[in-house]
């Protein structure tokens, strides 16, 4: 059946060009730093950079202290933050955008289908993270120091600080865990934000709305950008912990 | 006992502890039948001695003696699980670790510089100028060239020098030392010896735990000897080096106690 086999053989063709073409197109938007593209990219930065601020100003401190003072339910409290890192991401969309709603009790915010809401979102999602590997970095130092801090009668706030302080690598690394989880997620943000065009249109959202729309080289150059700020950040982790020994602080 | 210290090569890193101001407010150790258990087994049993107000005191044994936990019971880091200790009329509190020091075998030291971790306490006392103030007192004690490095990537002896420097920067009454040296070059503990030294000279009651009879012999005034968690005796130095009263401390001198791991650094 030479017909069919031609068909075939065409179909073959067209998809393996439409194959490379969008790898030359997703080159050519990289290149050429295509205006639609470094907006996605930035909105994507902006909104996960500013989840990262508010989960590290909660989960720093919240980590710290569960690391190192002793109250009753310690364990259990652990248990619960180790569980919630595990969070679903759409589950958190859906509960944030519950929340958001115009029925919801934040409703009168405004803030649905916002970056504001994918700010909110994103920080629900990676604050238990940070505060629970914070937790473990200050818990391990906190051992180390304990028996100074007590022998030279440091007050738990000033002793606080001191194992933020002095656990900063380690808490850079979990900051950095955060922030990988964040920009990466898209189920928390779709739902929340929306994926409005030039409003709530990050990476992740984009990539699944283009690929659906087989619009695959604008996918294929963000998944690209993607893929290169998940090897900077595991660089910047191995750099830092380099560092980190080497200064004798591992 | 000559002085180790003159015979160092390089005298001029062996400069003099800090100066301090120390809080008089000394007083003397006394425990009443002390005892402390962990896990069904008694480390200390029955002490019961006097330290006074002033001096080196060398707590002596064997590893495993007690020596280590008795000066964790006398700072208040344990609590004894039988019998009392007083410093003065005070039970070890927040208030009586104020006016001492504890420096550990392993020094633990702030994952900041050398200079940060002197500043650290300084500023935990209210101290104005903290930064200028500690590093005067790292100049002072001969460590005035590594202020600015990680106190993590300092050689074991510095490590232990800077712990000491940072302990007698708060100005106390006691320092208690945990084998400071065990784990020390000779000319480290040289020089940790000349601290330890140079704050006894100013005043600061100074007890030391060692299993080191030589160190002990170079540095106490009187000797609390211990083994298996009872004390045998408690003399003053010239005395026990020359006829001590116990048999275990006779044995223990004769170097007839001390398994061969135990001469090892801890």
């Amino acid at each position: 059946m030479p017909t069919a086999n031609a068909t075939v053989a065409f179909f073959l063709i067209d998809t393996m060009q439409d194959f490379t073409l969008a790898f030359v197109l997703a080159g050519q938007l990289l290149i050429g730093l295509d205006p639609t593209l470094m907006g996605i990219v930035g909105l994507s930065l902006a909104v996960t950079g500013s989840a990262l601020l508010v989960a590290c100003l909660i989960g720093f401190p919240v980590g710290a202290l569960i690391g190192f003072r002793q109250f009753r339910g310690r364990s259990f409290v652990i248990v619960c933050l180790n569980a919630l890192m595990g969070l679903p991401p759409v589950v958190v969309g859906l509960l944030v955008y519950m929340m958001l709603s115009n029925a919801g009790p934040l409703g009168f915010l405004q803030l649905l289908y916002t970056p504001s809401a994918m700010i909110v979102a994103q920080a629900v999602l990676i604050t238990p993270i940070v505060a629970a590997l914070s937790r473990q970095v200050v818990e391990t130092l906190a051992r180390e120091y304990a028996d100074t801090f007590r022998t030279l009668v440091v007050p738990w706030p000033t002793a606080l600080l001191a194992l933020l302080r002095d656990g900063r690598s380690g808490l850079a690394t979990v900051a950095l865990a955060g922030f990988g989880r964040a920009i990466a997620e898209v189920g928390a943000v779709i739902i929340v934000g929306g994926n409005i065009a030039h409003v709530t249109r990050v990476m992740t959202t984009s990539i699944a709305l283009e690929t659906s729309k087989g619009d695959l080289a604008l996918a294929l150059a963000l998944g690209f950008v993607l893929l290169l700020i998940a090897l900077a950040v595991n660089a910047t982790v191995a750099a830092l912990s380099l560092a980190t020994r080497e200064a004798g602080h591992g | 006992m000559a002085s180790i210290v003159s015979t160092v090569p390089f005298p001029g890193r062996f400069a003099s502890a800090p100066q301090v101001r120390t809080s008089r407010c000394q007083r003397s150790l006394q425990t009443v039948d002390l005892g402390f258990e962990a896990g069904g087994k008694t480390i200390l049993d029955k002490v019961s001695m006097t330290l006074s107000p002033s001096g080196l005191t060398v707590l002596l044994g064997p590893n495993g003696a007690g020596k280590s936990v008795f000066l964790r019971l006398a700072n208040g880091l344990l609590l004894p699980t039988r019998g009392t200790v007083r410093w003065g009329d005070d039970r070890p509190t927040d208030a009586t670790r104020l006016t001492q020091s504890f420096v550990f075998q392993r020094p633990v030291l702030l994952r900041r510089s050398a200079l940060d971790n002197v500043a650290f306490v300084l500023k935990l006392r209210g101290v104005a100028e903290a930064r200028g103030k500690a590093r005067s007192l790292l100049d002072a004690a001969g460590l005035g060239a590594l202020a600015d490095r990680p106190a993590r990537v300092l050689s074991g002896g510095e490590q232990q020098r800077l712990a000491i420097v940072r302990a007698l920067a708060t100005g106390p009454g006691v320092l208690l030392l945990d084998e400071p040296t065990a784990s020390l070059d000779p000319a480290s503990v040289a020089a940790v010896e000349a601290l330890i030294r140079s704050a006894e000279s100013q005043g600061v009651k100074v007890i030391l735990v060692t299993h080191d009879v030589a160190q002990a012999r170079r540095l106490a005034h009187d000797v609390v000897f211990l083994s298996g968690g009872v004390v045998r005796e408690h003399t003053a130095a010239a005395d026990f080096f020359l006829s001590p009263h116990s048999a275990e401390a006779r044995a223990y001198l004769d170097g007839r106690l001390i398994p061969q791991e135990e001469t090892n650094s801890c």
